[in-house]
This record gives structure tokens, C-alpha cells and sequence, in this order.
């Protein structure tokens, strides 16, 4: 016999505490089951691709550093690389190899938001959350050594970066790796094997990879469901086509196996930087590029593997120094395409914890 | 026991209370005892709880601090010792705010009603070997009868609230307490067949006597009564009518001020109470081996109490939560089963014990050698039974691929 | 390495398959007639050779006097990339069909180009605002949705769906 109930709404946000921001989720409820789920987002929308057509391409850097306030790095980066693919920059060596190590201690920053608040959303009492942000505080300190900066940070500019690294930064980021490994082993004893941790994520969220694949999800939420994909190997950007590393992928696609790969994302992260700071060549950084530059009229279309997924700048320009259109494609909010498959049928708690393993940034998702 | 129940020896502090009393009852009225008592015990043990409140909000603080590699509160007076005051002052000072469309009546009374039950609670549990409010002959029955009462106000306050996480929050709260009474009350049983006697401090004075301590002859029932305690307080990994993260503050989302003070209050008088009785009961109480003679026994008494409520700190700093089917079926399906059997087992060495007349000495190390050799074998047992979270044909990292484009997926990939 | 397709080919084959479809097509993109959008979106879809199965990202673009509405189609396996492209002429009402059902991570995307673009696409199963609210007056990328009309400020004052 099952017991007729009428369904309600609850509202889980905008104001609540494990929505990363100001997110809805508007669940129909049947019970503690859900129903129907139904996202609402912009509320912290800042017309950013309507503002970025009034300002120079030099201009718009720091607009994207409030994108994924999380990993401004990775923006700054995608960015710049669309605007040289669009006026044909080469960008020197050494500056290569800058971005890459800049954009994979922001993977390593923002990985360790992501898995914390993972672990929050699980009802851990902060403690993890506090463990990796020990380590997230030493590479914001890299990064303020380096532009000055440590959450917005502009440093990618276009042609190059904005500073070389200082002498201290060298000693500073080897000692960070050399004790990642220890730390990261002290994430995964505290975290990975953790029975209540399984409990809770283990065939939760499920995602499944021709869902995943056609639904367009990007980054861990695309590997977590086993799909062999990752922008840094399939269209190496930068300087990661010589660096070697494997690609983490999930075997279920649920919870634990997005928590798993970005896990083991982190020790792939400290293999490159390895690797990254050994091969960094001598030689300038960076080279001028005009202030108001001009492209020529075109297009491109420039991504790369942000720590949330595919990154993409689309920019159009008619030859003025503004850009005619400037587009984001934004993994967080592209996640978020399947949400509603991955959510319906589990409870609140359980939506909790699909929604946090999705690791959305407001900030990207509005713009 | 050598008390020398002289009024000046305060290794017992019933002793002095006692005198009084009866220099009461010997000159005043028949009544003029009775309402001293009560008004002296009532007042004591308030003030205990306030200050071991007072003190723990700050340890707590600075453990978890500990836990997790940051300083805590650091700020108000020398190593922050004052912040519990501070946070006091504000919790009285904030606004307390009542909001249009809830139950008023419910919305006021549930807040002070929940302390009752915690506070009654303390009225049986023995500090010293004198220093008990009252000392029952049912004592047992009364910690687990009134422990439950706590459900009715939270549910009131999640009922009245008119929120649907407050009301998810209160079901939750009373779903978990229901499941979570009949272990409990098996745990405590066990203890009852072994002591022959539901006083606490018949009980107390039991492991006295037999110089031992009932956590070594029932260690599966002070692990079930623990996890149950844990759940009966709403801590981490069990404070699912509160989590956080999920339905925002549960039962209390809409109280602020001293409304929620209250709430914030209980649980820890709560987690005292249940630190206060597994003390009692499995921990032999105010006892300490002969050394009650020679340090007070109440100091025993709190030493013990609060080195179980570091226990609850701990596990806060550590443990995630479990989804409320989780942790029902882990009632139902573990904890209750396990309770059952050992249960069982305790009556069957009880009348072993006595219809064979042998010696306590002699049985006893063995009947605590067998049981925890049950209790470890059950606990495998039972888990493997129900199989672990993680099967084994999933593996324990994400696995790390080379190429791209292909899909591994399920347990063949 | 990621191989952008060259459009002239793939422009060449589609019109091969099925005629009329290909507007124009560059080394850089492909534009297909948007009657033929679905059709062709399948075909690159399905086509084993071409096994678009990822659409990397859908926008729109103001061109003045029309639209154009941008695909990114992302082949997994064998790795390689083409721009598609179709054309709304109508300025005022611009207007393709949906390929939500040819790829589902079309549908907040388009949304989104739906809300600040102002091109309906045809077919879509929830085409509502995403980011701005119901009654938002104007759509804001376009490049003559200057300021707001009629001298409104942002802002119901209540949710809109809170009645």
C-alpha cells in the first residue's frame, strides 16, 4: 500500500547554506522525495558580456577574474588566449610555462574548494574544509608574490603575463609541492575511505556517460562518468602538450566518483607543476601588445580545461579595439544542464550533494 | 566506604547538605527539609550546567580549533576564556525575532520547555556517594522516560514555525528519537540484569562492590547506547534534524536571540546528560577504584563526564552526517539486533552466575573476557552481514587513462 | 591535438546529403539554412565519421541588420571541431528551430541566448528567461537595446512567480 501525500515546494536557496551562492533549486517534493526539480538562477547576474563591448580587450582581463572568482587564473588565461587567436599574438616560452604553473595551482586552489565543500555538504564539521585551505592559502600567497593578487588576480595579460615571477617564488612553490603529496594523502585518510562519506555519495546523483556526453558537461563531472576527455590533452593549449599526465576518470558517475577524480586531479596537478617549474625556460615573458589593440575583423573561439570543465571565449570583432561580441561559455552553468535527471527521485540531502559535487560557481553561472 | 559523613568532609558534599537538613528537620517544620532540598539540589545542579556550558562552548571551540589546524577564539580575555560570555551577552542582547505567520503560543513555550527534560534528567544521577537530588528507586526508567520528552517541544518548535525546513527538521528529530529509544533502552537494560537494581546509585555502588566496571562486562551495550546517545543530542555524524547543509537549521531555522539560546543550551545540557549517565552506568560512576577515599568523588564524577563529552567533540570534528534512511535502518537493522543479542546474553551469565552460587571474582573476568570477544565478533559479524558501502568490484581511486574519446563505465569497464 | 574541420568540406558533404542546406561555407565555419538545422544537426550527429556527439557551446551574435547563432560541435572520437552556423534574417523576430533534440546541452544555452539575445528557437521545451525575470523589458545584447524603454528601472519589486 503506498500513502497518498500531496506534493509541496521547498525552495533551497537563494539564501541557503550549501547552494555556493545565490542559487535556487526549486524542488517539488513528494515527502522527503523529490519530484521535480527546477534551477533558478541570475541572481548575480552582471551583464558582463553587455559591459565587455564597451571596453577595450585589454579592459575586459579583469572582468573575468570575477567569473570563477575561484580560479581567476584559468579565466585570465582563457581569455587572453582568445584574443590572441583572434590578432595572431604569439606568446614567448617562458610565458607558456608561466600560465601553465599559474593555472595549475589555481586547479589545486580551486580542487580543494571543491572537494571541502564537497565534504561540508556531507555534514564533515568544516574540518576538511579548514586542512585544504591551509594549502589554498600558500598558493594564494604564491600568487600574491607573483601580481600582487591573490583572488582577482589579472596576471595573464595579452601576449604574455604581467610580471615575471619573483626570486622568492621558486623556493616557495618547490616546498609547497614537496609537502602536497603528504597533504593530499592526509585529504584521502580523512576523506576517501570514509564509510559515511561512501554512504552518502556512492550511487547518488548518478550521471550517466551518454547523458553526460550529450547534455554537454564538462570537466570532472564529464570524466567522473568515465568519459575519457580532457581539453589539455585533446587540444593542448599553453604549454601542456610537453607535459606528461593521466587523465583521472570515474567508473559509475555518481557523487563519489566526481569526488574521486578531483581527488586525484590534485596529484596529477602537482606532477605537472613538477614538471612545469624543471622545464621553465629563460627568456622574457611576455611580448608588448598595444593597449587599444585592434584585431582584425573575425572570430575565434578559444577554451581550455578549467577546473570546472570547458572554459570558452567566443569573441567576434569588427576591427575596432572593443569587441563586438564576447561570449562566455561557462562550464558551471552548462553543468547544470543535467541537474534535474541527476536530482529527481533522491531526497534534499541527496540533491545537496549532487549540487556541491557539480561544484558551480555563482559568479560563472550568472555572469 | 569510609565517609565519615561529618558535615566538614567534602569529599562528599551531601555530607554538609545532609547536616543541614537534618538540623532542619530536627528544629523546623516536617515540610521545611523537603523544599530546602529541592531548592538547594535544583540550584546546584543548574549552576553546574551552566557553568560546565559556559566552559565547554570555549573547549569545544578550541579543540575543534585544534582539530583543525587553525587557533580558535583567541580574542576575548586571556587565550579567549571569556568568549562563552561574550556569545552569552549577544545571545541575550540580539533581537529575538518572531515572525508573522507562526503558532505564537508553540513559537514561545517550545524554547523553555526543551530544557526541562535535560535538566530533569540530573535530578537522579548520583554526583557523590550522597549527592543526589533524588534517588530513586527507578531511576533508569526515569533517565530514558524523560530523555524522550525532548521530542514533543522540538516538535513544536518546528511545528510552529510555519517553515518547511523547520517541519522537515522536527519529523526528522522525532523519527530518529523513536528508532533510536529501543536500542537505548535494550543498552540499558543489560546493565539493570547485571546490577539487579534500577537505583544509579544501587547501580554506582554494584561495580563498587565487585570492583569492576559494567563497560567491560557490557562493552556492545555502552557502544549502543553511545551511538544512541549520540543521536539523542544532535551532534555530528547524527544531527540530521539540524544539518546544516541540507535543511538549513532544521527545527530551529526561525529562532534567533535567547529563543535560540535555549535550543543551543539544551544540547549541550543534553550532551552532558548523556555524558553524565554512561558515566554513572558503565563507567562505575563516582568511583574510581578506592581513590574515591582520598579525591572527592564528584570530581571523579566530572572528570569522567567530561572525558566522555570530549568524546562527542571529537567525533563532530571528524565524522560527516548520514542521511536520515541511513541512519534508521542503522537503528533498525544494527543496532537493535546487536542490543537483542546481548541482552540475551547478559540474562543467560546472570543466571548462570547466580543458580550455580559461584563466586563473583571468579565469574566475572570471565563473563567480561566473552562478551567483548561477542561484542567484536558480532560487530564484524553483522557489519559484513550488511555489506560494505564500497563493493569490492568499484575501485578505491579514480582510475587514470592515457587516451580519449573512449567511456568506461559500470562494473565491466 | 584538436583538428578544426575545414568548413568547405564538411559544407560539400552536407550538400551532398542533403541539398539546399548549406547557405555559405568557409574554411573557419559552415552556415546551414535554419530550415535544414535540425536535419543537418542530425546528420552530424550520427554521421560515424563525423560523430559530433558534444556540442561544446551555442551562442548568438548581433550582425546589425540579422542573427547568427553559433555552434561549437566537439567530436570525441576522432578528435576534431566544426563551427556551424545558421542565420536569423529577421531582425525584429528572429527565429531558428531548437536542436535540443539533438543535443540536451542545448537547452540552457539556448535559454540564455533566448533572454539576452532575443532569438526564439523553435521547438524548445522550456524557452523562459534565465537570468533576467519575466517582463524584463528588451533583450540586452542586442547592440540597439541601448538603455531601457519607457524610462523603467530594473526591478518587480516581488519574484515573479511569488503571487
Amino acid at each position: 500500500m503506498t500513502m497518498k501525500s500531496e506534493p509541496f515546494v521547498v525552495n533551497v536557496g537563494p539564501q541557503h547554506p550549501s547552494t555556493h551562492g545565490v542559487f535556487r533549486l526549486r524542488l517539488t517534493m513528494d515527502g522527503e522525495k523529490i519530484v521535480d526539480a527546477e534551477m533558478v538562477v541570475g541572481y548575480l547576474h552582471r551583464s558582463m558580456e553587455k559591459l565587455a563591448e564597451g571596453r577595450t580587450y585589454t579592459q575586459n582581463i579583469p572582468f573575468t577574474d570575477r567569473l570563477d572568482y575561484l580560479s581567476a587564473m584559468s579565466n585570465n588565461l582563457a581569455y587572453c588566449m582568445a584574443v590572441e587567436k583572434l590578432a595572431g599574438i604569439d606568446v614567448p616560452e617562458r610565458g607558456q610555462f608561466l600560465r601553465v604553473i599559474m593555472a595549475e595551482f589555481q586547479r589545486i586552489a580551486n580542487h580543494a574548494m571543491a572537494i571541502a565543500s564537497f565534504a561540508m555538504e556531507c555534514g564533515v564539521w568544516f574540518t576538511p574544509l579548514m586542512w585544504m585551505f591551509r594549502e589554498r592559502e600558500k598558493i594564494l600567497d604564491l600568487f600574491e608574490m607573483t601580481c600582487g593578487a591573490r583572488l582577482t588576480t589579472n596576471y595573464v595579460r595579452i601576449g604574455g603575463v604581467s610580471f615575471d615571477i619573483p626570486p622568492e617564488f621558486m623556493p616557495a612553490a618547490r616546498a609547497l609541492l614537496k609537502e602536497m603529496p603528504e597533504r593530499i594523502a592526509e585529504y584521502e585518510a580523512l576523506l576517501m575511505e570514509n564509510e559515511i562519506i561512501l554512504a552518502r555519495s556512492r550511487d547518488v546523483g548518478v550521471l550517466q556517460p551518454d547523458l553526460a556526453i550529450a547534455s554537454s558537461a564538462s570537466g570532472p563531472v564529464l570524466r567522473g562518468s568515465g568519459v575519457m576527455w580532457d581539453i589539455r590533452k585533446a587540444d593542448p593549449y599553453a604549454a601542456y602538450d610537453r607535459l606528461e599526465f593521466d587523465i583521472p576518470v570515474g567508473t559509475c558517475g555518481d557523487c563519489y566518483d566526481r569526488f574521486l577524480v578531483r581527488m586525484e586531479e590534485l596529484r596529477q596537478s602537482v606532477r605537472i607543476l613538477e614538471q612545469a617549474l624543471d622545464m621553465l625556460p629563460d627568456g622574457p615573458a611576455s611580448v608588448n601588445v598595444p593597449l587599444a589593440l585592434r584585431p582584425p575583423a573575425g572570430e575565434a573561439y578559444a577554451r581550455i580545461e578549467a577546473p570546472k570543465g570547458e572554459l570558452g571565449f567566443y569573441l567576434v570583432s569588427d576591427g575596432s579595439p572593443h569587441p563586438h561580441r564576447f561570449h562566455i561559455r561557462s562550464p558551471s552553468y552548462i553543468n547544470l544542464t543535467p541537474l534535474r535527471d541527476m536530482v529527481v527521485g533522491l531526497t534534499v540531502p541527496d540533491a545537496v550533494i549532487t549540487l556541491g559535487s557539480i561544484d558551480i560557481v555563482l559568479g560563472e553561472v550568472d555572469r | 566506604m569510609i565517609f565519615l559523613a561529618e558535615w566538614w568532609d567534602l569529599r562528599d558534599l551531601g555530607n554538609p547538605v545532609g547536616k543541614l537538613l537534618e538540623l532542619l528537620g530536627d528544629h523546623g517544620p516536617d515540610w521545611l527539609p523537603y523544599a530546602v532540598s529541592a531548592i538547594v539540589g535544583s540550584i546546584t545542579i543548574v549552576v553546574f550546567l551552566l557553568v560546565s556550558l559556559l566552559a565547554f562552548a570555549w573547549v569545544e571551540r578550541r579543540l575543534l580549533g585544534r582539530m583543525q589546524a587553525r587557533l580558535g577564539p583567541n580574542r576575548v580575555g586571556p587565550w579567549g576564556v571569556f568568549q562563552s560570555i561574550a556569545d552569552a551577552i549577544k545571545f541575550v542582547t540580539k533581537e529575538a525575532i518572531t515572525s508573522r505567520n507562526v503558532d505564537r503560543w508553540m513559537f514561545w513555550a517550545a524554547p523553555v520547555l526543551v530544557a526541562v527534560p535535560v535538566l530533569v534528567v540530573f535530578a537522579v544521577l548520583p554526583f557523590g556517594e550522597g549527592m543526589v537530588l533524588a534517588d530513586l528507586n527507578v531511576g533508569v526508567l526515569f533517565v530514558i522516560a524523560v530523555g524522550s520528552v525532548t521530542a514533543i517541544p522540538i516538535f513544536m518548535a518546528g511545528w510552529s514555525s510555519n517553515n518547511k525546513f523547520s517541519l522537515l527538521g522536527a519529523m526528522r528529530e522525532v523519527a530518529m528519537l523513536i528508532s533510536y529509544e529501543l536500542p537505548q533502552v535494550l543498552a540499558l537494560l543489560g546493565v539493570v540484569v547485571f546490577a539487579g537494581t534500577m537505583r544509579m546509585n544501587g547501580i554506582v555502588g554494584w561495580q563498587d562492590e565487585h570492583n569492576t566496571w559494567l563497560i567491560f562486562l557490557q562493552p556492545l551495550a555502552v557502544l549502543i547506547y553511545l551511538i544512541a546517545g549520540t543521536v539523542e543530542i544532535n551532534r555530528t555524524p547524527t544531527d540530521i534534524a539540524e544539518a546544516e547543509s541540507e535543511i538549513v537549521a532544521g527545527y530551529h531555522t526561525e529562532y534567533s536571540g535567547i529563543k535560540f539560546g535555549m535550543f543551543w543550551l539544551t544540547e549541550y545540557f543534553a550532551g552532558f546528560a548523556i555524558a553524565a549517565i554512561i558515566a554513572t552506568v558503565y563507567l562505575g560512576g563516582w568511583t574510581l577504584w578506592g581513590l574515591e577515599e582520598w579525591v572527592p568523588g564528584w570530581i571523579i564524577f566530572l572528570a569522567k563526564l567530561y572525558g566522555l563529552f570530549w568524546l562527542f567533540i571529537w567525533m563532530r570534528g571528524t565524522l560527516p552526517r548520514l542521511r536520515i534512511d541511513q541512519l534508521m535502518g542503522f537503528a533498525w537493522k544494527f543496532l537493535l539486533p546487536l542490543a537483542l543479542i546481548n541482552i540475551f546474553v547478559a540474562g543467560l551469565e546472570v543466571l548462570i552466575w547466580r543458580e550455580n552460587d559461584l563466586a563473583a571474582e571468579a565469574v566475572l573476568p570471565g563473563f567480561a573476557i566473552a562478551n567483548l570477544v561477542l561484542a567484536g565478533v558480532l560487530i564484524v559479524a553483522w557489519a559484513r552481514f550488511l555489506g560494505r558501502a564500497r563493493p569490492s568490484w568499484r575501485p578505491a581511486r579514480a582510475r587514470l587513462v592515457k587516451e580519449l574519446g573512449a567511456v568506461v563505465y559500470g562494473q565491466e569497464g | 591535438m584538436s583538428q578544426l574541420l575545414d568548413g568547405l568540406e564538411i559544407g560539400e558533404r552536407i550538400g551532398k546529403r542533403i541539398p539546399e542546406a548549406v547557405v555559405e561555407a568557409t574554411p573557419q565555419w559552415v552556415v546551414v539554412h535554419p530550415q535544414k538545422l535540425v536535419e543537418v544537426a542530425t546528420y552530424l550527429r550520427d554521421d560515424s565519421e563525423l560523430n559530433f556527439r558534444f556540442l561544446s557551446g551555442v551562442t548568438a551574435v548581433d550582425h546589425l541588420d540579422h542573427f547568427e547563432v553559433v555552434y561549437h560541435l566537439q567530436s570525441f572520437s576522432p578528435n576534431h571541431m566544426l563551427t556551424l552556423k545558421t542565420r536569423a534574417l529577421d531582425h525584429d523576430n528572429p527565429e531558428v528551430p531548437s536542436l535540443v533534440s539533438v543535443w540536451r546541452g542545448a537547452e540552457l544555452q539556448e535559454r540564455e541566448a533566448y533572454d539576452l539575445m532575443g532569438v526564439r528557437f523553435a521547438g524548445h521545451p522550456d524557452l523562459r528567461r534565465v537570468f533576467l525575470w519575466e517582463g524584463f523589458p528588451g533583450h540586452p545584447l542586442r547592440k540597439d537595446w541601448l538603455e531601457m524603454p519607457g524610462g523603467l528601472s530594473p526591478g518587480l519589486g516581488r519574484f515573479p512567480r511569488e503571487d
